[in-house]
């Protein structure tokens, strides 16, 4: 184990050191280059960029376990988070990038000619970014316990001192940079085991080959899979047990979530024209395709030879390697059974493990999702510098993603609420240092949230990309391809995506207890807050936020001393048409859309020089056609 | 700048947002197709058939679509890029 140690800590530290080494070579000068890396990013780089700020830690570690597990039912998470680029390729990337502003707040609060909407939209922006940013500190601490034996505390604040680092120094030029390094890393660690895996059970090096391959035996992989876990007594690996409705929700919700995530969509701001978003966008699913059709044939080939090795053999921890017998568990698995990732428990006594779906007589009782990536080095039986690229690979995948986050909330923060709405005309200078220090207490909040992980990290994905799918899309769509689309709509529609995905997913994940409703009244009587602040001195000015927001304050009070009653989670039996929480952002998108197109065909339409702008982001260049 | 031109500007624009649509729906209709088509709706129907050792439902679902999608989007790009240089919004 040490030689993995050394390994782990040279591959860690000299990617870290290049992370460092990137972002003084990219420091930013300019607002410009600080929010947008001066729209100078060749279309291949950005790709590579949007494919690590992408990939986080779930996809790199997790993903492929998820999939092992649920076979066809994955394929929601596959087809999820790469169809969504295609939206974004068609019909929000160029028309933003044409925009030439900074933000998402940016489009929507000019395009809707309102500052409540852009602060509705700063507000879903940073809600979606702080909920996701907690996941990938907690990510990087958890990687840094397992392999370099430091508490978790500290790894989560080397971490962010880290990120915190080149997102403060370098912005969008020096994250850019730094996120295509990290994608080389990232690949590099993930392809090599799979490759070895790959060539070891199916005996072809191209691990989507030896998906749809022959095992050792002459039958097909996946038709032996099916068999062996049918046997013993799980779901065929090829059905699911999702119903179709769920799963074509669940796939909506994710696409479409996918395409309306801010920091997914600023990546396309820094790209010099229209049409390089669109190839940009053609990059980046070309280099999250490489993951993303590998992962499913890593989990094939871990599950089948999870029960090929284990299932059945002897449990032989305590002797020495050497007198094992034949049929002995391998060593990795005892390995890993230190970790906690792994556990046996021999119910029946005969000193074998029987792996089987049935609780009562199943005897691998810890089976930890994420030990089908991280133990494949071990698996292999690749040498200990492989596992050390792994660590690196996986720390790699979950700083690039927080870098990105953090460089949305930071230029919410300090473009979009202090210099748009709280005060104007501030300098660039002034506006570069908030952006700094907002940085700074963006990280300061994400430590906390991955040393003291809110209970809620399991909902989170389905917070992010429920709350992307049924507040942003359907403004920035409808914003692009309806001129008559006027702020009254847009406005409706984005509350109403909100609060209807955001009820559902608390209420069946969650549950409105007392302390809970007075955490959501308090957030909303905040945002409310803002919302009247920002809006007192405009034409249409109303008081309604602020009774609005001491009404929410009251009933945060009356929630977090516990004299409101608390309701009970919902339960799986109560979802609405069967779908479930993770799946409610496409009900949440339709709402949304319906809603919006109502209330603005209700409402005047937008003035004439909104409709002029909508035209001129139609087209691609600047330039009209020659005489 | 003549009437005459601002009407053929105002001509030409509507073309060219015309056919982006056009090209837009179609290589939406695939993208749906084969992955909300082929890989959830009619998969137990594909499934009868297969791709090496996977069904082919199957296969869409966790690999078919993914290759469709990346080849859609270098479509898309290409295609705009032929319209934009027929209608003269390339810039150049």
């Amino acid at each position: 184990m040490d030689a993995t140690l050394i390994w782990t800590a040279v591959f860690v530290i000299s990617s870290f050191g290049l992370y460092i080494g990137i972002a003084i070579w990219a420091r930013a000068a300019s607002t410009d280059e600080f929010y947008v890396a001066g729209h100078h990013v060749p279309p291949v780089f950005n790709g590579m960029a949007t494919a690590a700020d992408w990939m986080s830690a779930a996809s790199f570690l997790s993903m492929a376990g998820i999939v092992a597990f649920a076979g066809y039912d994955g394929s929601v998470y596959l087809m999820g988070w790469t169809g969504g680029y295609v939206l974004l390729a068609l019909l929000l990337a160029p028309y933003l990038r044409k925009f030439g502003k900074f933000t998402v707040p940016d489009f929507v609060g000019d395009r809707y000619y309102s500052q409540a909407a852009r602060i509705v939209a700063v507000i879903c922006a940073l809600f979606v970014s702080f909920t996701y940013i907690a996941g990938q500190m907690r990510g990087v601490g958890i990687a840094f316990a397992n392999f370099l034996h430091v508490p978790v505390e500290i790894g989560v604040i080397v971490g962010a001192i880290i990120v915190l680092f080149y997102a403060a120094l370098g912005g969008m030029r020096g994250i850019t940079y730094t996120q295509v390094a990290q994608y080389c890393v990232l690949i590099f660690a993930f392809m090599v085991p799979a490759i070895f895996l790959s060539l070891q059970i199916t005996g072809t090096p191209i691990p989507q080959l030896g998906f749809i391959g022959n095992a050792q035996d002459g039958t097909p992989l996946l038709m032996s899979l099916d068999r062996t876990l049918t046997d013993l007594g799980f779901q065929p690996y090829t059905e699911g047990v999702k119903s179709k409705l769920d799963v074509f929700a669940i796939t909506l919700a994710l696409m479409v979530g996918t395409a309306g995530l801010p920091h997914v969509i600023i990546r396309f701001f820094t790209v010099p024209r229209a049409s390089d978003a669109r190839r940009s966008a053609g990059w980046a699913l070309v280099f999250i395709a490489i993951l993303y059709t590998t992962a499913p044939a890593v989990a094939v080939f871990a599950r089948s030879n999870f029960i090929d090795t284990v299932n059945e053999s002897t449990y032989a921890a305590d002797m020495p390697a050497e007198d094992r017998p034949a049929d002995a568990t391998p060593a990795w698995f005892y390995n890993w059974e230190e970790t906690g990732l792994l556990g046996f428990t021999d119910h029946n006594g005969d000193g074998r493990i029987q792996y089987r779906a049935d609780p009562e007589t199943n005897e691998v009782t810890t089976l930890d999702r994420d030990i089908f990536v991280l133990a494949n080095p071990e698996i292999g039986n690749l040498p200990a510098w492989v596992i050390g690229l792994v660590v690196a690979g996986g720390l790699a995948a979950a700083l690039s993603t927080a870098a990105g986050l953090l460089m949305v909330i930071s230029s919410a923060v300090s473009h979009d609420l202090c210099k748009k709405v709280l005060m104007p005309g501030m300098s660039e200078m002034r506006e570069l240092l908030i952006a700094r220090s907002a940085a700074v207490g963006a990280v300061i909040v994400a430590i906390f949230a991955g040393i003291y992980p809110p209970g809620f990290v399991a909902a989170v994905v389905a917070f992010a990309f429920g709350l992307a799918a049924a507040s942003f899309f359907p403004a920035i769509f409808l914003g692009i391809f309806w001129k008559r689309m006027n702020k009254e709509g847009a406005i409706a529609g984005m509350l109403t995506g909100l609060l209807v995905t955001g009820a559902y997913i608390v209420h069946f994940k969650i549950g409105f207890s007392a302390v809970v409703i007075g955490v959501v009244a308090l957030v909303l009587a905040a945002a409310s807050g803002i919302l009247y602040y920002g809006t007192r001195k405009q034409g249409d000015a109303t008081t309604v936020p602020l009774y609005i927001a001491i009404a929410l304050t009251l009933i945060s009070a009356l929630g977090l001393t516990g004299i409101l009653p608390d309701l009970p989670t919902g339960s799986d039996e109560d979802w609405f048409l069967g779908i479930s929480p993770e799946g409610f952002g496409s009900v949440g998108m339709l709402l949304s859309l319906a809603v919006s197109i109502v209330v603005a065909l209700a409402r005047r339409a937008p003035p004439q020089e909104v409709q002029d702008m909508v035209e001129e982001i139609r087209l691609p260049s600047p330039t009209s056609p020659a005489e | 700048m003549s009437k005459d031109s601002d009407k053929d500007r105002e001509a030409a624009r509507r073309a060219y947002w015309r056919e982006n649509l056009t090209l837009m729906g179609i290589l939406l209709a695939i993208w749906f197709t084969v992955s909300f088509g082929f890989g959830i709706l009619l998969r137990d129907w594909l499934d009868r058939f297969s791709i090496g050792g996977a069904p082919l439902g199957f296969w869409f679902a966790q690999q078919g679509a993914i290759y469709v999608f990346v080849v859609l989007i270098f479509v898309y790009a290409a295609r705009m890029t032929r319209i934009e240089r027929k209608y003269r919004f390339d810039g150049e």
